[in-house]
């Protein structure tokens, strides 16, 4: 403790008010002069930038507030649907970070009071911070398609938020017929997870080939291309028949109409700019936004994300709050899981600096990130990112695609999906462990 | 062996801090190692099962790697392009940072039949550059026993294959024990490094 001036005491002691109220316990105490740091949302980025500054500065206070009791990772979601992992191994609760002595409340965050530093909730509770870490993740433009909107999700799934919608797109293609067709409309750029919905194509492709071969998959794309193209272009026709008359999967972009425009889900079609589509199964993914909470907070500005500076991840528009993971402009860095995480440590390391007065760290971050196409076939990229001084810089040199293309044997294939799930242990590990 | 080895993590270090000197920018060991861990766990101790723990991997041989990886002589699909991301002195601030962890032996199955055979195959082919079951940093080569299988089969395969270059004194012995037993050998090896054991003698 080093200033202890009436302001700080005042704030202390309001957190301690607060944060005894909605423990609802009296055994709740902070340290008098302790720092507060409150972290909104407790996804990827959320739950590692929780768990890392508890682990790089245990006098500070980490407050995380997240609605629900368990997380379920987008990555490996689609090997869910596909039917080649349980939904409760995507499953993870908080009991992790507090035992890395994060205060976990599960409450919804409604506004922030910038001025006050303090972050508002349903509840009615005002949680003071010194510093503040948002991870909204992504929320969806249900209007930029005519007839949808949330309750539509219920029989259209997007499942691009992973638990209930993905379990949802799972049993309708388990109960689809033989034969059937499944539409998936990509979003526009920019979105979260770039391959994405390509890898669900794969995966879905994976289940009909073994289960229900007569079947089709229709990806409606308003893009002329997309992540990983050429790797899963080659991977759809050596195991799915892609560019031959008998393709399981069509790809149709932007140029050819791909764009979908409507929707109605009692005839179970898609409206696109040229043709009508008709399907057994549809996976709509529209186009996103920074979660909710961002817009409401002021943190996007005009635009639909939160711009930020790439070596603290502050915000541009509110001083003390940062904001990581999907919501941020992080870029050349991808909307990606490892994106969150990584930007989430160099976030730690900047707050934990910046609350001790000392100077914010020189960053290093990376992203690495896997698409399953079979169970013996998996595709990557991977990028290491620096920092120039100005913004945040891809590495020259480094990173890209799975080398080989087609030249890959069926053993660098085999080897990438273990690489791929052992990612994901590990990642989830660093996480949520 | 002992001494050399002290002597060039010395320079190691001394080099690290005229490069942080020079330019400041060079992120802290910490900051880099952040990168690494969430693919190979956390202190770099993986929970598998392809990805190799690389916690207490000795220093020489994490500098070894990363350099082979960047000029593709060893192969791997991933690292060949995240090594080429990172400068000499940041490879050599994570390289300290990973000696400094405390290696935790994997644990998995293992078939203790096939393990038995593999110690006593291990002690006779391997032991002596790779001390207690391959659990010494100081030999300057990756973890063998507590290792991951899956990790340990594809370096195997790699090298059997001519994939990845193996010392002079390497391939006598695998060649060695590949005409005495013959590649079947390399599963009890596997099976054995499974049980985590940190010596071969039974």
């Amino acid at each position: 403790m080093k200033h202890f001036n009436r302001r700080s005491f005042l704030k202390v002691a309001g957190s301690g008010v607060a944060a005894s109220a909605l423990a609802g316990t009296s055994t709740f105490s902070i340290a008098a002069g302790a720092k507060n740091v409150v972290v909104v949302g407790g996804g990827v980025g959320g739950a590692t930038a929780a768990k890392y500054i508890r682990m790089m500065d245990s006098n500070i206070n980490v407050t995380l507030v997240e609605p629900n009791e368990y997380y379920y990772t987008c990555f490996m979601s689609n090997e869910v649907i596909g039917g080649n992992r349980d939904i409760g191994s995507i499953r993870f609760g908080y009991d992790g970070l507090k035992a890395h002595g994060v205060t976990v409340v599960h409450d919804t965050v409604t506004g922030i009071d910038a001025d006050k530093r303090l972050i508002l909730t349903t509840s009615g509770a005002s949680l003071p911070y010194d510093r503040c870490v948002m991870s909204p993740g992504v929320s969806m433009k249900y209007d930029t398609v005519e007839g949808y909107d949330e309750s539509v999700t219920e029989t259209i799934p997007h499942a691009w938020k992973a638990g209930p919608q993905t379990e949802l797109l799972r049993a309708q293609l388990m109960a689809m017929k033989d034969g059937g067709t499944v539409a998936i409309a990509a979003p526009p750029n920019p979105f979260r997870c770039p391959p994405g919905p390509y890898e669900r194509a794969s995966q879905i492709a994976h289940y009909l080939k073994n289960n229900k071969p007569k079947s089709k998959i229709l990806i409606l794309d308003p893009k002329t291309k997309f992540s990983k193209q050429g790797l899963f272009t080659e991977g759809w026709s050596k195991h799915y028949g892609y560019g031959t008359d008998n393709s399981m999967i069509e790809w149709v972009n932007g140029d050819n109409g791909g764009k979908v425009e409507s929707v109605d889900a009692s005839s179970m079609t898609l409206g696109g700019e040229f043709d009508d589509y008709k399907a057994d199964v549809i996976n709509l993914i529209p186009a996103q936004m920074a979660g909710k909470i961002a817009k409401v907070a002021g943190l996007t500005g005009d635009s639909d994300w939160c711009p930020i500076v790439g070596n603290t991840f502050e915000s541009t528009l509110i001083p003390n709050v940062h904001v990581i993971g999907d919501a941020s402009v992080a870029s050349p860095m991808p909307k990606s899981g490892y994106s969150a995480n990584s930007e989430a440590k160099v976030c730690a390391a900047a707050v934990v600096a910046l609350l001790n007065d000392g100077k914010v760290p020189q960053p290093s971050y990376v992203n690495t990130c896997y698409s399953i196409i079979t169970p013996d076939d998996a595709i990557s990229v991977a990028m290491v990112y620096g920092w120039d001084g100005e913004k945040i810089v891809a590495r020259e040199g480094a990173g890209g695609l799975t080398p080989g293309g087609e030249d890959r044997n069926d053993a660098m294939r085999a080897r990438e999906v273990k690489y791929a799930h052992s990612w994901f242990n590990n990642i989830t590990q660093d996480i949520f462990g | 062996m002992r001494k050399s080895t002290y002597l060039a993590r010395t320079l190691l270090i001394s080099s690290l801090v005229c490069a942080s000197q020079a330019q400041s920018e060079v992120p802290s060991a910490e900051m880099l190692a952040n990168t690494c861990v969430g693919c190979h766990g956390a202190q770099g101790n993986s929970a598998g099962p392809a990805i190799p723990s690389i916690a207490g991997m000795g220093a020489e041989y994490f500098v070894q790697s990363m350099e082979e990886f960047q000029s593709g002589e060893r192969p791997n699909s991933i690292m060949t392009r995240i090594a080429k991301g990172y400068s000499d002195e940041e490879i050599a601030a994570m390289s300290t940072y990973f000696a400094e962890q405390v290696y935790e032996p994997a644990t998995q199955e293992s078939d203790d039949a096939m393990a038995s055979n593999g110690a006593k195959l291990h002690d006779k082919y391997c032991e002596k550059c790779h001390a207690n079951a391959g659990t010494d940093a100081e030999d300057e080569s990756g973890y063998l026993s507590g290792q991951w299988g899956p990790y340990l089969q594809y370096s195997l395969t790699d090298f059997i294959a001519g994939d990845r270059e193996m010392s002079k004194k390497m391939r006598i012995k695998v060649e060695k024990l590949l005409e005495d037993h013959g590649e079947e050998a390399t599963q009890d090896l596997i099976q054995f490094y499974a049980t985590g054991a940190t010596e071969a003698k039974q």
